[in-house]
């Protein structure tokens, strides 16, 4: 494997991070099921990639153009999800995967069937990008997401979600503005897909309506589900883990995703918290190795897990 | 006048297969509120296995019970290895383990049965009707004759069967059920076979209609049965099969009088989406029926 096939894959990698760290903010804190974040990502990479081919726009301002774009989308699904509860909810996103991609399909404005391409690379002075440049800026906006999802988990509106997310009512009553919450974010959680987008399409250099479909949408949710629902660090994980996957078993291409459905399966029926969800057996072993640091967090303390979970004190 | 009537008839056609599809999922999910994409595996592989059927007696009726027979064994199987453990654990969760197995499965097909199209030409010894000016397939006649009793078994079946009252109660509440002495673990086992066994039967009677069988077959039944049992009002099968015919007849009324303005699939959940909005628990809600 090339050095530079190595910064490709990561870069494949950090922007499928920055979509579930994003999708998290949603499920993981809000409670909410979303199985569309795939197409906010299409929806900031059309953005992007239609205002940078047809109208010229530097890479740099398509960015607030693609997460604006995404946002506002992500506001309609908010608006949805006041009306919808739970099965409901999940349904109609799985159903949103296939509306956009017609829209992307249908409207002459995104390029038809064949998309937009020849997508140009973006550059700062006279330097174009390269793999590393792509790989610094993703990082960079890696860095941006997880610092918005750690700065919410610490304010009122983040404990305000997970109220939301335990009981509805019982938030509602205890003074939450539920309905705007939701809707914020919903939001929040779109416009960072879109600022994937933005990366994505300069990226890939061409953007095609089934690339953005349900299957994407899935491989999202099941990397966050994966790594832990509402732990940053499993979002992180669960986008690394099944992110490399396809590389690591390419040399057996033929089952890859085979493999996929196997692990994904395999988690979710043994260990249905994910890698780093509440009371995983990571932590758990993790806790037993390193007590003292993470001792105070209480790892795997409570019920269920068995004998392991005591730890040593 | 015509048109019309071609497109009822293909309407109702679809509708059939739709509702003989979505039937297993809407059980299961009134049963544990879990939604079971895994069970488009099952019609994939009731096709496989009736092709291998046909191909080796030439006997259509064989075809069908190999078929219901395979689809029953997976239900069986991904009720108790799958789904029976992590029942506690929220919606999300089983629907991606089943998203899981469907993604699996469909690449299983593809090794095993090849990853090309293979044709099923069975003929059925039914005879093709003349409704209204237009032909009706064999097949179709096949299909049109369950679509005309699949309503009424499924009515007898919750409402006649000890089975059905079982599935009324525990959907209603799971642990007052079991409290009563209802033997949880068999309902659900027998969902499982009953609902895989009926997409199976819907597999292979799919697979007869449009001469193909292909591993991701299962792909466009699977999303679009969950917006048939979401429509018709999750953990309602009569609800279900009403969407099912529905949504069959909008689809082709829709293709024939407007052309391809957009895919058939998207038509589905636009109309899905339009619906819940206006009734947002679907056409006919589980607890409304059930009580």
């Amino acid at each position: 494997m090339s050095l530079d096939y190595l910064i490709v894959v990561l870069v494949t990698i950090s922007i499928y991070a920055i979509l579930v760290v994003s999708l998290n903010i949603v499920v993981g804190y809000a409670g909410q099921p979303n199985l569309a974040q795939g197409a906010f990502l299409g929806i900031g990479a059309y953005f992007a990639a239609v205002l940078s081919v047809r109208y010229g726009w530097s890479f740099w301002w398509t960015i607030p153009a693609a997460v604006g774009a995404a946002g506002v989308a992500g506001f309609v699904l908010g608006a949805i999800s006041l009306r919808l509860r739970e099965d409901f909810l999940a349904v109609t996103t799985i159903g949103l995967n296939f509306v956009v991609v017609a829209i992307f399909q249908y409207v002459p404005f995104f390029g038809g069937a064949v998309g937009v391409y020849a997508i140009p690379l973006p550059s700062i002075g006279d330097h174009q990008f390269g793999n590393a440049d792509f790989l610094a800026v993703g990082l960079g906006m890696l860095a941006v997401v997880v610092g918005i999802s750690w700065y919410l988990e610490r304010t009122w509106f983040g404990a305000a979600l997970l109220a939301i997310k335990d009981d509805e009512t019982a938030a509602a009553a205890t003074g939450i503005p539920v309905a705007p919450y939701k809707i914020g974010a919903f939001v929040l959680s779109s416009a960072l897909a879109g600022l994937a987008g933005a990366l994505y399409a300069p990226f890939i250099s061409a953007v095609t309506p089934t690339s953005f479909g349900f299957s994407e949408s899935v491989v999202i949710l099941a990397m966050l589900m994966f790594g832990g629902l509402g732990v940053i660090g499993g979002a992180i994980a669960g986008a690394v883990v099944l992110g490399a996957l396809p590389e690591v078993f390419r040399f057996i291409s033929d089952y890859r995703l085979l493999a996929f459905g196997s692990i994904l399966v395999f988690m979710l029926r043994f260990q249905p918290q994910g890698l780093f969800g509440e009371h995983s057996a990571v932590l758990a072993t993790i806790g037993r190795v390193v007590p003292r640091r993470l001792g105070r967090r209480d790892a795997g303390s409570g019920p269920g897990r068995g004998p392991a979970s005591d730890g040593p004190a | 006048m015509e048109v019309f009537a071609s497109s009822a008839v293909q309407g109702i056609v679809q509708g059939s297969l739709y509702a003989l599809i979505a039937l297993g999922p809407s059980l299961t999910y009134g049963l544990l509120r879990i939604l079971d994409v895994a069970n488009a595996a099952g019609l994939t592989l009731g096709a496989y296995v009736g092709l291998e059927a046909y191909s080796a007696t030439g006997q259509w009726w064989l075809a069908l019970i190999a078929g219901a027979m395979a689809g029953a064994v997976l239900g069986w199987l991904i009720q108790r290895l799958l789904y029976r453990p992590i029942l506690g654990r929220g919606p999300i969760v089983p629907l991606i383990a089943g998203i899981g197995v469907f993604i699996a499965a469909e690449e299983a097909f593809r090794l095993v049965f090849g990853p090309y199209n293979r044709t099923f030409a069975a003929t059925l010894p039914l005879p093709a009707l003349q409704v209204a000016g237009t032909q009706v397939t064999g097949v179709e006649t096949l299909i049109l004759l369950i679509g005309v009793t699949v309503f009424p078994a499924t009515w007898w079946l919750l409402r006649r069967t000890s089975l059905g009252l079982a599935w009324r109660a525990t959907s209603q509440d799971r642990e007052t059920a079991q409290a009563m002495g209802i033997n949880i673990g068999r309902v659900i086992a027998s969902i499982f076979v009953i609902g895989y066994a009926l997409a199976a039967v819907g597999g292979v009677l799919v697979g007869v209609t449009y001469n193909t069988v292909y591993p991701t077959m299962g792909d466009i039944p699977a999303y679009k049965m969950l917006a048939i049992i979401v429509l018709g009002g999750l953990g309602n099968p009569l609800g279900t099969i009403l969407a099912a015919m529905l949504i069959g007849l909008v689809e082709t009324f829709v293709v024939a009088y407007f052309g391809f303005v957009l895919p058939r699939d998207a038509i589905a959940f636009i109309a899905l989406i339009l619906i819940l909005l206006v009734r947002p628990r679907g056409l006919l809600p589980g607890d409304e029926v059930v009580q």
